[in-house]
């Protein structure tokens, strides 16, 4: 999230699109109740289903699942040509004004540079035209046809209400409602927020759905502002926690990446990653990059990292493709080419896509370690459980270690909210039996993998033996240990250039945040942009003061918000070139004259002049981008592309399946099923009794939703003679399951290019274990295939076969 | 806003996440002696209130835990209810189904105890101790690595990786415990390392 | 809100008492169906707080579980899809269904034994079950068929309002955990005054009907509901248009309240009015035959 949950009472304008707020995180949408109730705030909801949220908002618009983009282009198209734009901000805060290459171009479905045999593009045209000083051309006029909002305003003609109900099966009349209400939003006293999740992520185009919001919040200078941003609500707890601290294929803490194998040494790695201004006068915050690399390395390998070795840059590995995200491991293995796996707290056989791959997967395997509080289906995946798992465990020779750990209630640490809150917890109860806490156990894994290596030596054991441990029982780190390694910390003291008596940094002292860390080794740091949430003013995240001085919904003094506990990025935004707010009633920070200050912590050196320095200071312009370059793989804009499984042919590229540049591995794309032999577009979601696959273990929710269903329109009901409350065989190319019925008026059918398109939607809560009954998961029929950029499964669009079965012998 | 915050006292520092309940100032131990048959006794009375945060969705609702035992004392506690903690900002004091269920999370049947090794073939899991578990852990993980580590690629270039062995991080364990993770991980040159950001 | 105790009863099923001059100031729950998501976080609240679990059932092709009240289940969430003619828009009709603790308790009335029903002067009305025999009465006796009879001790189960949180001055528990607010509770006065506020707010948003559901035919209740067509409260999973406890009920409190539970032997019209009672009210056989067993054992 750009803005918190508390901020949502600020609004305007509510869209949930590509999300359900009130089903999924429904304390987060009190305040989207809060802001309806007490400001007058309107709702809308655009959703293939009338969901909950639905239920309580003031307008509602069908959509077909997976054509997002084609409905918020069509919203852009109708901002631009009806002049609901807020005008200063895009000429100031965009690079609506920057002129592109000549030789970009987008033609039938695809820019230019396309490869069809690598599926990629060569992106060397989607970049802006650059002056002899080394800067980026503009065009403060906006008169060159060239510049972005020229080439944007082309990009979108195409996306007119009849084609948007062409495609999405939205009717016109809400269609131009919905574009009514978001325009109003436009002025510099309205704003709107977007609250959306797997609805838009889960596509094998999931960035570009979020990319197209993102530029109509910048079109409406719904940004950085009071009640406005681009706000992801985060699936899981600590999912924003995992990602903040890189656990992922390809990343470092803070989002510094892994380099790859052509940076064979730092300055090489270091070369591609200066970011050099684009505009004179701009901050290009990435521009101490270094700085945090280098205190990464210091706080993994201490000592052993040197001015001499490059800092150990040669203990980290490097990648030789994009990344090993899960799907492709899952690839890796089902090819035989894996031995081990190990899964902490997660369920991959009911969470990553096609089941019956990853069984087989996960039987080539020789070891499988898992630790979870639950008894997971992945951990018994070779047990057979008759039809809900169908497997001969005689043939399966994977050895299985099963690891009890603790859950929530049992352990103390920090998790870090969608609002990028990390607030402190502690232990109210002792584990069951002989659980324990995972850093226990990977302190146990580790000093026994170091022992190993340090008796028997072994393949390249420098990084593991001189891992810098530095706990106090080298067996059980404390949670506080490590929040304060995360933090940062003086390695070397630092004296005062100007009086060599003084030390601006002194030894053994916690960094006060990710401003004074270093490139020359004398400041560790395990991940810069959490820097702050534990410097010697002590534990930051544990901080429970609940003020909120003029009900600003900051919360200040609450836990700790990364970046140094800034509670709405991009905040400099709210004000106007002069400094000051755009909406004087939803004042965050404004310019005094001298410095910025205000309600949140500014997103700006805080002497930083308001007409030179441009808010988006992680960009290397200054400002944000509707043009976004070459930064993501499939287009410098969004375009509309069918799900890879597609009741319709796509009406503006009909000969292009899919996303064009998606990866999709040797296989699945013949497992990919057409309309002809699969008519149905289905979805999968989450219903608000249960969290994913946990709480099927836990009784009362197991009580609420017992069993397993597919849901269904009356029509779609009336034609294929299913009874509610009766049993249904569903079935794609990938696999078949059975479920009870739910006919519901709240799914009807689309009419989308001509065609009826009937939605079944398939709720994922069910599997083999746990408290609730025995059901599928929709993963046993969803495709292999994830988003273009950051390989998310499509799961939310696929297609299906349905029909009536008696009902089965238990 | 018609969100009262609740006149609790702000606790601000950050041992003070345990606190203790207390009832006396509603005079309930008069109640429940006089009108028991009538009224049932209040059930959190003497208990342990300890701050946590709901391990479920990213909204990170403040829950307080209200336990029999304090641990502080080195004493077995045993969790007896779970509710929404009314001072947090964001949920003051109320939970979603889940959120209000996880008492039973914590007392789950299928909660884990033991660890236990699946032998290759075998139709059962077996208990072992932590020592046979996490010793065999280092050893398989030793065994694959020495044999699959890439120290240099085809060109020469020093890579220093490991595909064959992966790890999947979870999405609700604390920074902390990422952060450990990672170390571990990362150090021993793996790269295929995910969590469930991207599902 | 301080603790309850005898002192603050106005009513006991079966005895004439004397209510004491102070009285509390009366409590309502507000639900405001037009905040409500249907999320079940109350019926969870509820199954938490007083340590009661269902089995895990099955889907019958609906959302609600279980598919009714029961001992164990005080309230439930109950859903209806409904078409607004006017608009033909899709309205999805979420009520959390309960006892509305009626000022005019029909469930009291009806009771044959004495003390196994009182209320409140704040106005909750609770079932004390060391004094409750079982017979199911008070299903007959309530306008709204909340009360369940247990099939493991045989007594008669409903919401309590939370009297034991209410005692030591906290609200609820389905109105703590509700995440929208869509329940709160306190004094009657606030929320009638909170619930004019919301009726503005949703009459602004075309809700032309919106209003209150505070029934007069049992005296109003403290269990009230905002909702966006009070024209039409049957469209929410049928809540009675204009609730009335049953004439046979306002007969049988006459025998009750002079006679006390002795009559039920005595009078020999038991069967009479059981018979005219069950005619108006859907209770099942099994739980007519335990009530029946219950009664003659003790009588």
């Amino acid at each position: 999230m750009t803005n918190s949950w508390t901020d949502i009472k600020n609004t305007d304008l509510v869209v949930i699109m590509g999300g359900n707020a009130a089903e999924a995180h429904p304390c987060g949408f009190k305040w989207v109740v809060e802001a309806k109730a007490h400001r007058g705030a309107k709702l809308i909801v655009v959703d293939p289903r009338f969901t909950r949220s639905a239920s309580v908002s003031d307008l509602y618009a069908p959509i077909r699942q997976g054509t997002d983009i084609a409905f918020l282009l069509g919203v852009i198209n109708h901002c631009i040509a009806n002049d609901k734009v807020q005008w200063d901000y895009v000429k100031a805060y965009t690079n609506a004004t920057y002129i592109v290459k000549e030789g970009f171009s987008y033609k039938d479905g695809l820019f230019a540079g396309y490869d069809e045999a690598k599926r990629d593009y060569n992106r060397s045209s989607w970049d802006y035209d650059m002056t002899a000083e080394g800067f980026a051309a503009t065009d403060p006029s906006l008169q060159n046809p060239r510049c972005v909002w020229n080439l944007l305003k082309a990009h979108v003609a195409t996306y007119t209400p009849e084609m948007v109900e062409r495609i999405c099966g939205t009717p016109k009349d809400k269609f131009l409602k919905v574009c009514q209400w978001i325009g109003e939003t436009s002025a510099k006293n309205k704003v709107m927020t977007s609250m959306y999740a797997l609805g838009w992520t889960q596509h094998s185009k999931g960035s570009q759905n979020i990319r197209a919001m993102a530029m109509l919040q910048l079109i409406l200078g719904n940004i950085g502002v009071r009640g406005g941003g681009m706000n992801a609500l985060r699936g899981h707890s600590n999912i924003q926690g995992l990602t903040d601290l890189g656990l992922m294929s390809n990343l470092l803490p803070g989002y510094l990446t892994l380099p790859v194998e052509r940076e064979a040494d730092l300055n090489t790695y270091m070369s591609t990653r200066g970011f050099k201004p684009l505009q004179p006068n701009q901050m290009s915050y990435w521009q101490n990059y270094k700085k945090f690399f280098v205190s990464f390395q210091k706080s993994m390998w201490g000592a052993a990292a040197t001015k001499d070795n490059d800092f150990a840059y040669d203990y980290l590995p490097k990648l030789d493709v994009p990344s090993y995200d899960v799907l492709r491991a899952f690839e890796l293995m089902h090819q035989g080419k894996m031995n081990g796996y190990v899964c902490q707290g997660f369920n991959p056989l009911l969470s990553a896509p096609n089941r019956k791959k990853l069984t087989a997967a996960l039987s080539n395997l020789k070891f499988l370690i898992t630790m979870d509080p639950l008894d997971t289906e992945t951990a018994r995946f070779w047990d057979n459980h008759g039809k809900y798992n169908e497997v001969d465990p005689t043939k399966i020779q994977t050895e299985v270690i099963q690891l009890p750990s603790t859950c929530f209630a049992e352990d103390e640490g920090s998790l870090t909210n969608s609002g990028r809150w990390l607030q402190w917890h502690w232990p109210g109860g002792d584990a069951p039996g002989e659980a324990k806490a995972d850093t226990w156990i990977m302190a146990q894994v580790y000093l026994r993998l170091k022992a190993l290596y340090e008796k028997e030596g072994g393949a390249f054991a420098d990084p593991i033996v001189k891992l810098h441990w530095p706990y106090k029982e080298a067996g059980d780190p404390k949670p506080d240990e490590l929040a304060r390694e995360i933090n940062g910390y003086v390695v070397e003291d630092v004296p005062d250039p100007n009086d060599s008596t003084k030390k601006i940094l002194e030894k053994g002292k916690q960094v006060v945040s990710f401003a004074v860390l270093r490139d020359d080794g004398s400041t560790a740091c395990g991940c810069w942009i959490y820097s702050g949430c534990f410097n010697e003013a002590g534990n930051n995240m544990a901080r429970r003061d609940n003020t909120d001085p003029d009900e600003t919904g900051a919360f200040l003094k609450w836990a700790f918000s990364w970046p140094v506990n800034r509670r709405i990025l991009y905040n400099r935004a709210s004000a106007d070139l002069e400094g000051k707010a755009w909406d004087p009633t939803r004042k965050l920070i404004e310019w005094d004259g001298t410095k910025w200050a205000g309600y949140d912590v500014p997103d700006i050196l805080p002497t930083a002049k308001p007409d030179v320095v441009m808010p988006f200071i992680m960009n290397p312009e200054g400002v944000s981008r509707l043009f976004t370059r070459g930064l993501m793989r499939d287009g410098p804009f969004p375009a509309h592309y069918e799900p890879f499984e597609s009741p319709v042919v796509n009406p503006v590229a009909p000969k292009i399946r899919g996303n064009p540049v998606a990866r999709v591995f040797k296989g699945d794309m013949e497992q990919f099923g057409d309309s002809k032999e699969f008519p149905y577009a289905a979805t999968s979601y989450r219903l608000t009794e249960h969290f994913h696959f946990w709480t099927k273990h836990v009784w009362v929710n197991a009580v609420m939703q017992p069993e397993f269903f597919v849901e269904v329109s009356e029509q779609l009901a009336k034609e294929k003679g299913i009874r509610s409350g009766g049993w249904v065989r569903v079935w794609s190319k990938r696999g078949s399951v059975q479920a009870k019925a739910v006919v519901t008026k709240r799914i009807v059918p689309l009419t989308c290019d001509g065609k009826t398109v009937h939605i079944v939607g398939i709720p994922l809560h069910w599997g083999f274990m746990g408290a609730a009954r025995k059901g599928f998961g929709p993963n046993s029929l969803t495709p292999f295939v994830g988003d273009a950029n950051i390989e998310t499964p499509e799961y939310k669009a696929f297609l299906v076969d349905i029909e009536p079965i008696p009902e089965p012998v238990a | 806003m018609n969100i009262e915050l609740s006149r609790r006292r702000f606790l601000q520092s950050a041992g003070a996440g345990v606190v203790g309940t207390s009832l006396g100032a509603f005079g309930f131990g008069d109640v429940e002696s006089a009108y028991a048959e009538m009224i049932r006794p209040f059930k959190l009375a003497g208990t342990k209130e300890t701050r946590n945060t709901c391990p479920y969705c990213s909204v990170a609702c403040g829950v307080i835990l209200y336990s029999q035992g304090d641990r502080s004392k080195g004493d077995k506690a045993k969790i007896v209810h779970i509710e929404g903690d009314p001072d947090h900002p964001t949920n003051r004091g109320t939970l979603c189904p889940k959120g209000a269920a996880l008492l039973d999370f914590v007392q789950a049947e299928t909660r884990l105890q033991y660890p236990m090794i699946r032998k290759p073939g075998s139709s059962k899991f077996e208990r072992v101790s932590w020592d046979q578990a996490l010793d065999r852990v280092a050893k398989l993980l030793k065994e694959d690595r020495d044999k699959n580590f890439i120290a240099k690629n085809g060109d020469g270039v020093t890579v220093n990786r490991w595909t064959t062995t992966g790890f999947l991080a979870a999405s609700a364990t604390t920074n902390e415990t990422a952060f450990a993770t990672y170390k571990v991980v990362r150090s021993a040159g793996m790269v295929v390392f995910d969590n469930q950001a991207r599902v | 809100m301080a603790s309850l105790s005898p002192q603050d009863l106005i009513r006991r099923s079966a005895s004439s008492i004397t209510p004491a001059a102070n009285k509390l100031p009366e409590v309502a729950k507000m639900i405001d169906v037009s905040k409500c998501i249907g999320c079940k976080a109350c019926q969870v609240a509820c199954l938490e707080w007083n340590d009661r679990r269902e089995e895990v059932g099955v889907n019958t092709g609906v959302y609600e579980n279980p598919h009714d009240l029961t001992p164990n289940s005080f309230t439930l969430m109950r859903y209806t899809e409904w078409v607004n003619p006017e608009t033909q828009s899709l309205e999805w009709l979420i009520r959390k269904d309960g006892c509305m603790h009626c000022a005019d308790p029909g469930c009291l009335k009806a009771c044959p034994a004495p003390g196994a029903i009182v209320q409140y002067s704040n106005g909750i009305v609770d079932f004390v079950h060391v004094n409750c025999i079982g017979c199911g009465y008070c299903i007959k006796g309530c306008p709204f068929n909340i009360p369940r009879i247990s099939q493991v001790d045989q007594k008669a189960y409903k919401c309590t309002l939370c009297s034991d949180r209410v005692a030591v001055g906290q609200g609820p528990a389905c109105a703590k955990a509700c995440p929208t607010h869509a329940i709160t509770f306190g004094t009657k006065e606030q929320m009638l005054k909170d619930a004019a506020l919301r009726i503005e707010d949703l009459r602004s948003r075309g809700y032309k009907n919106a209003g209150i559901y505070d029934p007069p035919g049992v005296g109003g209740t403290h269990v009230i509901y905002v909702l966006h067509h009070a024209d039409k409260p049957e469209i929410y999973a049928s809540l009675p248009r204009d609730p009335k406890i049953s004439p046979v009920v306002e007969i049988w409190k006459g025998l009750t309240k002079y006679a006390g539970l002795a009559a039920i032997a005595i009078f020999g019209v038991v069967g009479v009015l059981h018979h005219l009672v069950n005619g108006a009210n859907r209770v099942s056989s099994q739980d007519e035959e335990n009530a029946k067993r219950l009664k003659e054992g003790r009588s």
